[in-house]
C-alpha cells in the first residue's frame, strides 16, 4: 500500500507541467457546457412561487409521468444489466464468426436517431407488426403501454452496460478462474464469489448510465409510449414537451429541475454503493 | 494534493489565462457566425434575393410547388432572382424558433395564436391580421375523418365515435396546437346536437377521448400510427394530410366529412423585424401576395388546402365536401379564450381525460 502511494506521488510531481492547461480547459469547458446551462435551469424555475411550484409539481400528470419514467428505466437498466453482463461476457470468453460485426453491432443505438427508433420499435411491437402480432396473440401488448417504453429504453441503454463491463471482464486475470477451479469451487461459486465481485463496479457505472439516459429520454420513447394520460404512459420528458409548446418555460424548467435532482440522488446513490463496495474489495 | 497546486499562484494564472484564451475563442465564432449573416445581404446586393419561410410540418409539399412558381413570377416581374428557403415543423416549436432568433422573413403557420406569439415577442408590427385578405388566411383547412377501406365501422359523423369499440387515433391537445382543433370540431358538434347544453357537451367529449386507444404528440405522429402501424378504426385529421393519406394508398382510406367541423384558417404574416433587417420588406410582401393569385390558389387546391378564393374553391368540389357546416375559432372567442376554457392546465380537457 504505501509502495503504491509513493509511486502515485512521484508520478503526479512528474506529470505536472499539463496540470494547469489541462484543469484549464475541463473547468472551462464545464462551465461553457454543463454548469451554465443547468444554472439557467435553476433560474428559469425560480421565476415560479414556492405555492406555484408546489401546485405544478404535485399535479396528478406530472407525478405519473415521474412514475412512468423512472420506474421503466429502473426496470429497463436491470435488464441491460443482465442482458449487457450476458453480451459482454459472449464478445470477450468465447471466439466465433462474426464476433467483431456484432461488437459492432453494439453502439449503433447511439448512432441511429432516436425518433428513427421510435417509430420502427412502435411499428415492430404493434398488433400488427412483427413480433408485436405474436404477443398479442398470447394477451401482450407492447406498443402503446409501459412495457413498450420499457422495450425502448432497453434499446438506448443497452451500449452502457456492454461499453461498461467489457474492458473490465477484458482484463480481468484468468488465474483467479483457474485458481478457484483448482481449490474446488464450483462453477455458480467461481462465477459468484471470484468473477462478479470484481466485475460489479462496472456493472453498476453501466446500471447508472443506462439509468440516467432513460430517465431523461424523449426521442424513442413518445412514438412507442402512446402518451396516454390516462394509462400513465405520458413520461416526463413529453410533459416537458408539453409545457414548452405552451411558451410555459418556467413550469417546463421546474419539471426538468426536479426530474435533475431525482436523477442525481439515484445516480449519488449508485455512486455511494459503487464505494461501499470497492473499499470492502480493498479491504479484504 | 491537487487542490494546494491550484492554489499555487502560478498554476492558477495559467488556469485563468486558458479560462480567458477559451473565452475569446468563443467569442470570435460567435463573431464568425455574425459575419457570415453580413455576407448574406452583400450577397443580396450581388444579385439573388434570399427569403425564409418558417412554416408547419403538412405544408412541406405546398410550398415546394408554390415556391417554383413564385420564383418565375418574380424573376418575370422584378428581373430579379430570388430563392424561397423553407423550413417546416410543429407549429408552436417553429413559432418559438422565430422567437428565439432563427431568421425568418415570413411565417406561415398553422394557428393565428401561433404567429400572436411572435408578435407578443415584438418581431411582427401590431395589425398583421388585416395586411392580407380573409384575416391573412389564403387557404384553409378543416377536420375530417381517416377511415379504412369500405368503413368497416359505419363512421358518419361524430355520434358514431362515441359508439363502444370505435378506436379512435387523435393527436394530443395539451402538445399539438393542431390537435386543438379536433377538440373544438367535437365540441360545437355537441353544442349543435344537444340545445348548447355544454354539461352535455362535456360528457360527449369525454366519451370520445375515451375511445382514443393511442394519443400521438402531433399530426404526423399520429398519421404514422393509423396508416403505418395498422392502429385503430378511425384517425381525426387535418382534411389536407387525409386527403394526402388517400392518394398515396390509392384504396385503402376513404374520407368521411362530417356534418359540423371547424374552420382552421393558417395564417401568413411577414415577420417585420427580420425582414426590415436583411431589406427583404418588399420581397416578403410579394411572396406572401402572391399566395392569392389564380396560379398560387389552384396549387393550394391541389395539395388538399381549401383555396380560400371562393370561384377557385367551386372548381375542386369532387374534393372538398363544400356542404359541411364549418364553425370558427372566433365562434369560440379567440384562440385565448379558447385556450384558458378548454386547453391550459385545469381546464376543460383536463378535466374530461384526467378525471
Amino acid at each position: 500500500m504505501a509502495d503504491t502511494k509513493r509511486i502515485k506521488h512521484a508520478k503526479q510531481v512528474r506529470v505536472i507541467p499539463g496540470f494547469g492547461l489541462t484543469l484549464g480547459i475541463t473547468i472551462a469547458m464545464l462551465s461553457l457546457l454543463i454548469i451554465i446551462p443547468l444554472a439557467s435551469v435553476l433560474l428559469y424555475s425560480f421565476q415560479l412561487n414556492p405555492s406555484e411550484f408546489w401546485k405544478l409539481i404535485t399535479a396528478q400528470n406530472v407525478i405519473n409521468a415521474f412514475k412512468a419514467s423512472i420506474i421503466c428505466a429502473l426496470i429497463a437498466a436491470l435488464i441491460n444489466s443482465v442482458f449487457g453482463l450476458i453480451l459482454a461476457w459472449v464478445l470477450v470468453k468465447y471466439e466465433f464468426p462474426g464476433k467483431r460485426l456484432l461488437d459492432g453491432l453494439i453502439e449503433l443505438p447511439f448512432a441511429l436517431p432516436t425518433a428513427v427508433a421510435g417509430i420502427t420499435l412502435s411499428k415492430m411491437y404493434s398488433n400488427t407488426g412483427f413480433p408485436g402480432s405474436f404477443f398479442s396473440s398470447i394477451g401482450i401488448d407492447i406498443s402503446y403501454t409501459h412495457i413498450g417504453i420499457v422495450i425502448a429504453l432497453i434499446f438506448i441503454g443497452i451500449p452502457f452496460t456492454v461499453r461498461a463491463v467489457q474492458p473490465v471482464l477484458e482484463k480481468l486475470d484468468g488465474q483467479y478462474e483457474e485458481a478457484a477451479y483448482i481449490l474446488g469451487a464450483s462453477r455458480t461459486k467461481t462465477f459468484f464469489k471470484v468473477i462478479f465481485p470484481e466485475l460489479f463496479p462496472s456493472l453498476l457505472t453501466g446500471f447508472g448510465l443506462a439509468l440516467a439516459r432513460g430517465i431523461g429520454e424523449y426521442g424513442s420513447v413518445i412514438y412507442i409510449s402512446g402518451n396516454s394520460a390516462k394509462n400513465g404512459t405520458q413520461v416526463v420528458s413529453y410533459v416537458i414537451m408539453q409545457k414548452l409548446e405552451r411558451m410555459d418555460y418556467a413550469s417546463a424548467t421546474a419539471i426538468a429541475l426536479v426530474l435533475l435532482i431525482i436523477s442525481f440522488l439515484l445516480l449519488f446513490a449508485v455512486n455511494i454503493i459503487q464505494i461501499r463496495r470497492s473499499r470492502r474489495i480493498s479491504v479484504r | 494534493m491537487s487542490i494546494k497546486n491550484l492554489f499555487k499562484t502560478k498554476k492558477l494564472k495559467s488556469t485563468v489565462a486558458l479560462a480567458l484564451i477559451i473565452g475569446i475563442t468563443a467569442g470570435s465564432m460567435t463573431a464568425c457566425g455574425n459575419s457570415s449573416a453580413d455576407e448574406k445581404t452583400s450577397a443580396n446586393s450581388s444579385g439573388k434575393i434570399t427569403i425564409t419561410n418558417v412554416s408547419y410540418d403538412p405544408t412541406r409539399e405546398l410550398y415546394q410547388k408554390y415556391n417554383e412558381a413564385f420564383v418565375k413570377y418574380y424573376k418575370e416581374k422584378n428581373n430579379q432572382e430570388i430563392e424561397v428557403v423553407q423550413s417546416h415543423g410543429g407549429s408552436g416549436s417553429q413559432a418559438r424558433s422565430v422567437i428565439e432568433g432563427s431568421d425568418a422573413d415570413v411565417v406561415t403557420l398553422a394557428l393565428a395564436h401561433d404567429i400572436t406569439l411572435v408578435e407578443q415577442a415584438g418581431l411582427i408590427d401590431e395589425g398583421w391580421i388585416n395586411e392580407f385578405d380573409g384575416d391573412s388566411s389564403p387557404y384553409t383547412s378543416t377536420i375530417v375523418f381517416l377511415v379504412r377501406k369500405g368503413n368497416p365501422k359505419n363512421i358518419k359523423d361524430w355520434d358514431d365515435l362515441i359508439k363502444d369499440g370505435v378506436e379512435i387515433i387523435n393527436p394530443d391537445p395539451k402538445s399539438s396546437g393542431g390537435a386543438c382543433w379536433n377538440f373544438l370540431a367535437a365540441w360545437q358538434y355537441a353544442l349543435n346536437n344537444n340545445n348548447n347544453d355544454e354539461a352535455k357537451a362535456k360528457e360527449f367529449v369525454t366519451k370520445l377521448y375515451a375511445n382514443v386507444t393511442v394519443m400521438d404528440s402531433g399530426a404526423r405522429g399520429a398519421t404514422t400510427t393509423f396508416v403505418e402501424n395498422g392502429q385503430g378504426d378511425v384517425l381525426i385529421a387535418w382534411e389536407n394530410e387525409a386527403i394526402n393519406s388517400v392518394k398515396e394508398y390509392p384504396g385503402e382510406y376513404e374520407l368521411v366529412t362530417p356534418s359540423i367541423s371547424i374552420l382552421a384558417q393558417p395564417s401568413v404574416a411577414i415577420v417585420d423585424a427580420n425582414a426590415k433587417k436583411n431589406g427583404t420588406q418588399d420581397a416578403a410582401k410579394q411572396y406572401l401576395e402572391y399566395l392569392y393569385s389564380d396560379e398560387a390558389q389552384k396549387i393550394i387546391g391541389e395539395n388538399g388546402y381549401r383555396p380560400s378564393n371562393q370561384e377557385i374553391l367551386k372548381t375542386f368540389s369532387d374534393t372538398f365536401d363544400l356542404n359541411v357546416e364549418l364553425v370558427t375559432i372566433n365562434d369560440f372567442g379567440g384562440w385565448d379564450a379558447a385556450y384558458d376554457k378548454f386547453f391550459n392546465d385545469g381546464a376543460i380537457f383536463d378535466e374530461i381525460y384526467n378525471g
